[in-house]
């Protein structure tokens, strides 16, 4: 057989599946993949753990007492040295189900507490990152093909967004909303629904992602299948989810775990200054900020958090710039704010 | 007093003794050397007709006089009042309603000036043009001061505050007797300044005091410098005796992790605030000689909203005093080294204070332990289970470390509870104004001097409570007719018989425990830690440590 027999025989793969190859031969990604999907379902089996564990991570337990090598022992420990200072959680028993991690300073598991942490850490940069999406793409979509005024007025509005430093405005409007709720004609937001760090989380970074979107968009609207499906007659609704919306799908998709990874970042530092997720709720933000007051005595407290941040967002970033080369290797859509 | 303000007891208990031995011998010995005392941040203005914080309170105990003052004592001494400007204290006549107070010659200001009849009674009109907070609370008794709250500006207290240059006398005169006058004169929101002081808030711009120091500069973002007072001689070792640094260096900035670390490397001799607990138990063994714990006349309480469901039904406001383990909190707060258990509002030690406790396993003077069983039939009677119930506690580590505790209490109790902790800075104005509804916060009282009504009428009182105010100390909303009624009787007893007032307060007090206005929660110690080189501590109880009576050399 020739070689061009040979070629004119191969079945090209689509777009979706030469993704999908590239991504499946990216060791790194396929790595940080398979990380974050364990961390997911660690969390997800957090009911599970504190039923197994017989504890309650919402509930103080300062009196209670755990079994430790045949012995019985109070989760808090009064400091019996010198004065007599201080009262204590108990440190990490490295036994699974037994207090694992140690206890926080309201004598509750470290462990289901990180794992609840967990499902609620990695709930809440979900469910922003899809509202950021969301909203993003219809800014972008309509900015970017409308054009005119429709896109000086939109674009400025997310210039003025996007002026505020993304830290300072979520702490603003965490501090303002926290205290009273949310209240918009129909739509009620109790202060400590996890719809409030939410709603805040998502529309900070709407910007981040609309804007180059709306780039992307100026420049399908002058393709010439745009310009021909324009000249056609077809109305702007369909051009928009049929012609143009695919074409920045790649973009949506690699932004995905990006944002997740920032997401997790802010709700995390919202979280530790008391202006996330509130107690008795757990997120490892607040499981930082509880530790943080026995760093010197209980360093898990903090730590342990910590780590899980940290492998949760790397897991995200690789994965993201594995998508990216996957999905549109001459892509130029990097992380690190606009 | 709100948190970081001071500590007390009964003045009357204690009689005049132990002054600071700010012996001539111990001056030639450990006079001299730059102290650096360490605060997380600054605490505010430092006008002292105005600044209404224990930490700026401490300091001016060195920088400026009243008319009266506490005496500069160690421990329950420091409640004592002593004459300070005033020659003596007066005898009070008109029926208790007029006092006549000598003024001292020879007391200079420290920018040069002598102390005059005019720098009284402009001192005492400067409260109300400056809008002091405790204006309308403490001396609004004065003949005139209504007036001048009113119309703070032009205020003149006629008729109120009387000078006379040629006999050197001030006369107060006062609209009904007030066994508490000579109390509220010793605060520093009535020490004498000079006449021509600004009738404004003078922000961070010290003003000139007659006491042994000045202060020389004030910066809130870094700190605060008080030297000598180069026109200070003693007048009296008990209201304002010399003290022995040269200079007191007061920085802010630090945290209080790295402020517990500068001292245990000799490199700051005292912090202001509160130990981090996971480094309690770490001083406590390897510094524990630079450790002093002394308890206060404080009280930790749960404010119950007596105006809002479910705490409308006094059954529910008992459930909640039943319920609570003290033990627990007591050990949030550090353990049993740190804080006492405590069922009812007046603190142990304080006048009045007869140990009662119902809200306990076994009810009698004492709180043994919780009665869960007794807290869920009061509830069940109640018919307010599953209501939904919101917590208020700041968002320190252990006012919201009991914030998420009493959740767990309510949770168990068939509520639906959660807690929203708020930023220092504003829980305790957000807690008091009922526009905000809180049904239940976490909060602190600590006494501006030592009387029973600075925590039973102060706190439970009527006149307390004002509908949509910020300035509503009386957070519970709790207003019984008859309970204020007897507090009025005994405020008006105390003029003439102080322990026979005391006796009414110590019922008044129980009454207020039985309709459970609050959940009384724990009675705090307080803990100071120095340096290894600090010497002679002494902790004053209504000022506490007395910065300027130790020695760095």
């Amino acid at each position: 057989m020739t070689e061009e027999a040979a070629i004119t025989r191969r079945v090209s793969r689509g777009p979706w599946a030469t993704a999908m190859h590239r991504l499946a031969r990216d060791r790194a990604g396929m790595a940080a993949l398979v990380m974050f999907a364990i961390i997911l379902a660690l969390c997800l089996l957090a009911p599970v753990y504190a039923a197994w564990a017989g504890v309650n991570p919402f509930t103080s337990t300062l009196g209670a007492t755990i079994v430790l090598d045949g012995n019985t022992v109070p989760v808090m420990e009064q400091s019996t040295e010198g004065l007599g200072l201080g009262y204590n959680p108990i440190g990490p028993t490295w036994e699974l189900g037994n207090y694992f991690l140690g206890a926080d300073n309201q004598g509750r598991d470290v462990m289901a507490r990180l794992l609840y942490g967990g499902l609620t850490s990695l709930l809440i940069a979900g469910a922003a990152t899809i509202l950021t999406l969301s909203l993003a793409t219809i800014v972008g979509l309509v900015a970017g093909y409308f054009g005119g005024l429709t896109d000086i007025i939109l674009a400025r509005i997310l210039d003025v967004l996007w002026a505020f430093p993304v830290y300072l405005l979520a702490i603003s409007l965490s501090i303002v909303l926290i205290a009273h709720g949310f209240e918009i004609g129909p739509i009620t937001i109790e202060s400590g629904s996890l719809w409030l760090p939410i709603f805040i989380i998502g529309i900070v970074y709407v910007p981040y992602v609309a804007r180059p979107i709306r780039g992307q968009v100026l420049s399908l609207r002058e393709s010439e299948f745009v310009l021909a499906a324009i000249g056609l007659g077809v109305p702007s609704h369909r051009i928009l989810l049929r012609d143009i919306l695919p074409n920045v799908s790649t973009t949506l998709i690699v932004f995905v775990p990006l944002m997740m990874a920032l997401n997790m970042l802010t709700e995390s530092a919202l979280s530790f200054l008391s202006i996330g997720v509130q107690p008795p709720d757990a997120s490892w933000g607040t499981i930082i900020q509880d530790g943080q007051g026995l760093l010197y005595s209980r360093p898990w407290v903090a730590l342990a958090p910590g780590i899980a941040i940290v492998l949760c967002v790397l897991a995200l970033n690789v994965l993201g710039d594995g998508l990216r080369d996957a999905l549109d290797p001459r892509s130029k859509i990097r992380l690190g704010g606009g | 007093m709100k948190k970081w303000l001071l500590a007390g007891a009964a003045a009357a208990l204690f009689s005049l003794g132990a002054v600071a031995p700010a012996s001539a011998e111990y001056m030639k010995e450990h006079r001299g050397g730059t102290m650096r005392i360490l605060a997380h941040q600054a605490g505010g203005t430092i006008d002292p007709h105005i600044n209404y914080t224990l930490q700026y309170w401490q300091i001016y105990q060195s920088v400026y006089d009243g008319l009266v003052n506490f005496q500069k004592a160690d421990g329950a001494d420091g409640f004592t009042k002593v004459p300070d400007i005033a020659e003596a204290f007066p005898e009070p006549t008109n029926d208790g309603k007029t006092y006549v107070f000598k003024i001292r010659k020879g007391i200079m200001f420290s920018n040069g000036k002598e102390v005059g009849v005019k720098d009284v009674v402009a001192s005492l009109q400067r409260i109300f043009k400056v809008s002091s907070p405790t204006a309308g609370g403490f001396y609004s008794v004065i003949v005139g001061a209504d007036k001048c709250l009113k119309e703070p500006k032009t205020c003149t207290l006629e008729g109120g505050v009387v000078g006379d240059e040629a006999a050197g006398t001030v006369t107060i005169n006062l609209t009904r007797p007030d066994a508490e006058i000579f109390d509220k004169l010793a605060l520093p929101h009535a020490v004498i300044l000079p006449a021509d002081s600004p009738t404004e808030d003078v922000g961070s711009n010290p003003l000139p005091g007659t006491g042994a120091y000045m202060i020389s500069a004030y910066d809130p973002n870094k700190g605060l410098t008080m030297v000598r007072n180069p026109h200070f001689k003693v007048w009296s070792e008990q209201a304002q005796p010399d003290g022995y640094p040269d200079v007191v260096n007061y920085d802010f900035g630090l945290t209080e992790e790295a402020e517990v670390t500068a001292i245990q490397n000799g490199e700051a001799d005292w912090t202001l605030d509160e130990i981090p607990a996971d480094r309690l138990a770490e001083i406590g063994t390897k510094n524990k000689d630079q450790v002093h714990i002394t308890p206060l006349t404080a009280w930790w309480y749960a404010p119950m909203n007596t105006r809002l469901a479910p705490f409308d039904n006094v059954k529910v406001r008992q459930a909640v005093n039943f319920a609570i383990d003290r033990n627990a909190l007591v050990n949030i707060f550090g353990g049993p080294v740190l804080a006492q258990p405590v069922c009812q509002v007046l603190p142990p030690g304080f006048p009045g204070h007869v140990d009662y406790c119902p809200y306990s396993k076994d009810p009698g003077a004492k709180w043994s332990a919780p009665d869960m069983e007794k807290a869920k039939q009061l509830v069940e009677e109640s018919g307010t289970k599953g209501q939904k119930v919101t917590i208020v506690p700041d968002d320190r580590a252990v006012s919201k470390a009991v914030g998420v505790y009493l959740q767990s209490v309510l949770t168990e109790l068939g509520y639906v509870a959660d807690v929203k902790p708020i930023s220092t800075n504003i829980q305790f104005t957000y807690i008091q104004n009922t526009n905000n509804k809180v049904q239940i916060s976490v909060s602190q009282w600590y006494q501006d001097y030592p009387a029973a009504s600075d925590f039973l009428n102060i706190l439970f009182g009527c006149a307390s409570f004002t509908e949509g105010s910020d300035s509503s100390i009386n957070i519970s909303g709790f207003c019984d007719k008859d309970i204020d009624a007897k507090m009025q009787a005994a405020l008006a007893l105390g003029v003439t018989d102080q322990e026979g007032a005391n006796k009414m307060w110590a019922e008044i007090d129980k009454a207020v425990t039985d309709n459970a206005a609050a959940a009384a929660l724990f009675t705090p110690k307080h803990l100071d830690f120095v340096s290894k080189r600090l010497g002679n501590f002494q902790f004053n109880y209504q000022y506490y440590w007395m910065v300027t009576q130790s020695w760095v050399q």
